[in-house]
């Protein structure tokens, strides 16, 4: 995935700046940056929710807007945070929804595997039967993963994945993007706001400020000193554990 | 496992065959079973150019009201919206008397065009403006409907009361089966090639309802079914409004209730939605009828008593329980123990 000078105005106001990179196959990507840094909008563009002003978005070869809305679907999943948590589904409804751009909605034996081991993958299975709006926060969001996965697409997009979790949950969310990437070998992007998930679960940091992309690198040239004080404004220092650079800040 | 899962389907289908027959014996002419059996060809007569005609109105009004009812409130996302508190209802209305005013020598399907265009005009204007003003309470959105469809009810009897339409107009106004007989109704079995492709695209519906972003990642067109939908559920409330009249609150419980017992996935509520509705309908249609025998109510008014007890008793589960579902077996029972009181 290659993005070339990418522009986004909201009434005369630029959100996003002339960005450009190139996504890494098979890794995680991290976006970070402080708040209306236009992380968000970026993640929008690359998934087709958004529209762009200026620049484009290559996918495979083709450029984003080209593709057909139900072949991309098959390639590239977007979850973000505003869905409808007030409909009355059961997970496995849910989870069959990732299925619909392959069959339309007529769930066959196979789709019906896939589900399961969808279901199973986020260990699911007791909560399979229950509504989505019963369920934990926690719960809710592998039930959506669980859908992502049905959906079977090389690229994952996750708009803050951690958002409105606990420590216990968050964790999980962020080695459940990691056993996406080694397991089943997807590229992930996901915005967070965490530096330390970040940090520990990604291998490719690109950190925004001001609509502009402030460093793209892997996460060991991300994580110093300079170039996170640079970004968020506040003094940082760098401990390395388990071989991983986290920050602490204050 | 699969047949306990359409159990309330058969039960209800049951009561329903069950009920249709009873009503066709309902009514001031008593028509016996023997009498029709010896070949009495008056019987028959009655039974053909009236009773028969008035239950299959019935069926189709209560199978179509709950099904657009149903329609609506998954693509706006919101629980009290149907075709009454949608303004579709009241749009139907306009358009009727439009055809009234400016085609006078129209049939029943000149009017039913009529009223199809307005209607369906109406339901998009009122999605497009709840659209527009992202609203944050949801009750907000039935009273803009609401409000809306006054709007349009007060331009429709301002014109009517201008050009002396007020009688011929309330025919359309409160909704009545009396006036159901052979020749005159056939335009209510427009509902079910509507209900079938409602069911058709099931799933679109389903997806478009959990949200915009959520529909474009599964690469579905987000306005095209969202208009289509509408203008599915628009069609159907105005085919009813056209033969019927106005028939409120069946489109806002039905669904409600049946959504308590079996959720939201429209494949898997329509059907019962629709077997629900057609009973509520014929049990109201049958107190009319006998209540102050040999005359009749209209079935506007027993709804509308029937409807509002259910409505609040509706409102009063709620308060209580939360959207929590209604248990039956066992596994709900479990779900309801971990969960326990996730009331608002």
């Amino acid at each position: 995935m290659i993005i070339e000078k990418l522009t986004k105005k909201y009434d005369g106001k630029t959100v996003v700046d002339d960005v450009s990179f190139e996504i890494p196959k098979g890794k995680v990507i991290s976006l970070i940056g402080p708040n209306g840094a236009g992380k968000s909008t970026v993640m929008g563009i690359l998934s087709r929710l958004i529209a762009r002003d200026c620049g484009s978005v290559e996918f495979e070869g083709t450029d984003i807007s080209k593709w057909k809305s139900k072949e991309l679907a098959k390639r590239l999943a977007i979850l973000t945070q505003t869905n409808n948590i007030q409909m009355k589904l059961t997970v496995r409804e849910l989870v069959s929804f990732g299925r619909f751009p392959y069959s339309g909605g007529r769930i066959t034996k196979e789709e019906e595997k896939i589900i399961d081991q969808a279901i199973a993958y986020m260990e699911l299975q007791e909560f399979e039967d229950r509504f989505i709006d019963e369920l934990s926060g926690g719960q809710r969001q592998r039930a959506y993963i669980a859908m992502v996965i049905a959906q079977d697409t090389e690229y994952v997009l996750l708009d803050e994945p951690t958002n409105n979790l606990d420590i216990y949950h968050a964790t999980n969310m962020m080695k459940i993007v990691r056993r996406l990437c080694n397991e089943l070998g997807k590229t992930v992007i996901l915005v967070l706001h965490e530096i330390n998930y970040a940090a520990f679960y990604s291998d490719y940091i690109c950190a925004f400020v001001d609509g502009k992309i402030a460093k793209f690198g892997t996460v060991k040239e991300v994580m110093t000193k300079e170039t996170l004080s640079m970004i968020y404004h506040v003094d940082f220092e760098i401990k390395e554990i388990e071989g991983k650079p986290l920050s602490i800040y204050y | 496992m699969n047949i306990k899962k359409h159990y309330s389907t058969i039960i209800l289908a049951g009561v329903l065959a069950v009920l249709s027959v009873c009503s066709l014996f309902v009514g001031v002419l008593d028509i016996k079973l023997s009498d029709l059996a010896g070949g009495d060809v008056q019987q028959w007569e009655i039974f053909f150019i009236s009773r028969l005609p008035r239950l299959l109105a019935i069926l189709c009004t209560g199978i179509g009201m709950s099904v657009a009812g149903l329609i609506m409130q998954q693509l706006c996302m919101n629980k009290f919206v149907s075709p009454t508190t949608g303004a579709t209802i009241s749009s139907a209305q306009f358009g009727i008397l439009l055809a009234l005013l400016y085609m006078p020598s129209s049939t029943l399907w000149g009017r039913a065009i009529f009223a199809f265009a307005a209607a369906i005009l109406g339901t998009w204007i009122f999605v497009w403006f709840i659209q527009r003003v992202q609203f944050k309470d949801v009750v907000m959105v039935p009273l803009v409907g609401i409000m809306f469809g006054n709007v349009i009810g007060g331009i429709t009897n301002y014109l009517a009361y201008k050009y002396e339409m007020t009688q011929a107009l309330s025919s359309w106004l409160v909704g009545h089966f009396s006036l159901v007989l052979r020749g005159r109704y056939e335009i209510v079995y427009l509902v079910a090639p509507l209900v079938v492709l409602a069911f058709v695209f099931a799933n679109h519906f389903n997806i478009v309802g959990m949200g915009k972003d959520f529909s474009r990642n599964l690469g579905v067109p987000y306005n095209v079914v969202l208009f289509m939908g509408l203008s599915i559920a628009a069609m159907i409330t105005a085919s009813i409004v056209v033969v019927v009249g106005s028939i409120s609150y069946i489109g806002l419980i039905v669904p409600n209730l049946v959504a308590m017992f079996k959720g939201d996935k429209i494949r898997g509520t329509l059907i019962d939605t629709a077997l629900f509705g057609a009973i509520f309908v014929l049990v109201c249609d049958m107190i009319g009828r006998i209540v102050i025998a040999p005359y009749e109510l209209p079935i506007e008014l027993i709804i509308g008593i029937l409807g509002s007890i259910v409505f609040i008793g509706l409102l009063l589960y709620r308060l209580k329980n939360g959207r929590k579902a209604v248990s039956i077996g066992k596994r709900n029972t479990d779900a309801a123990k971990v969960t326990g009181g996730t009331a608002k």
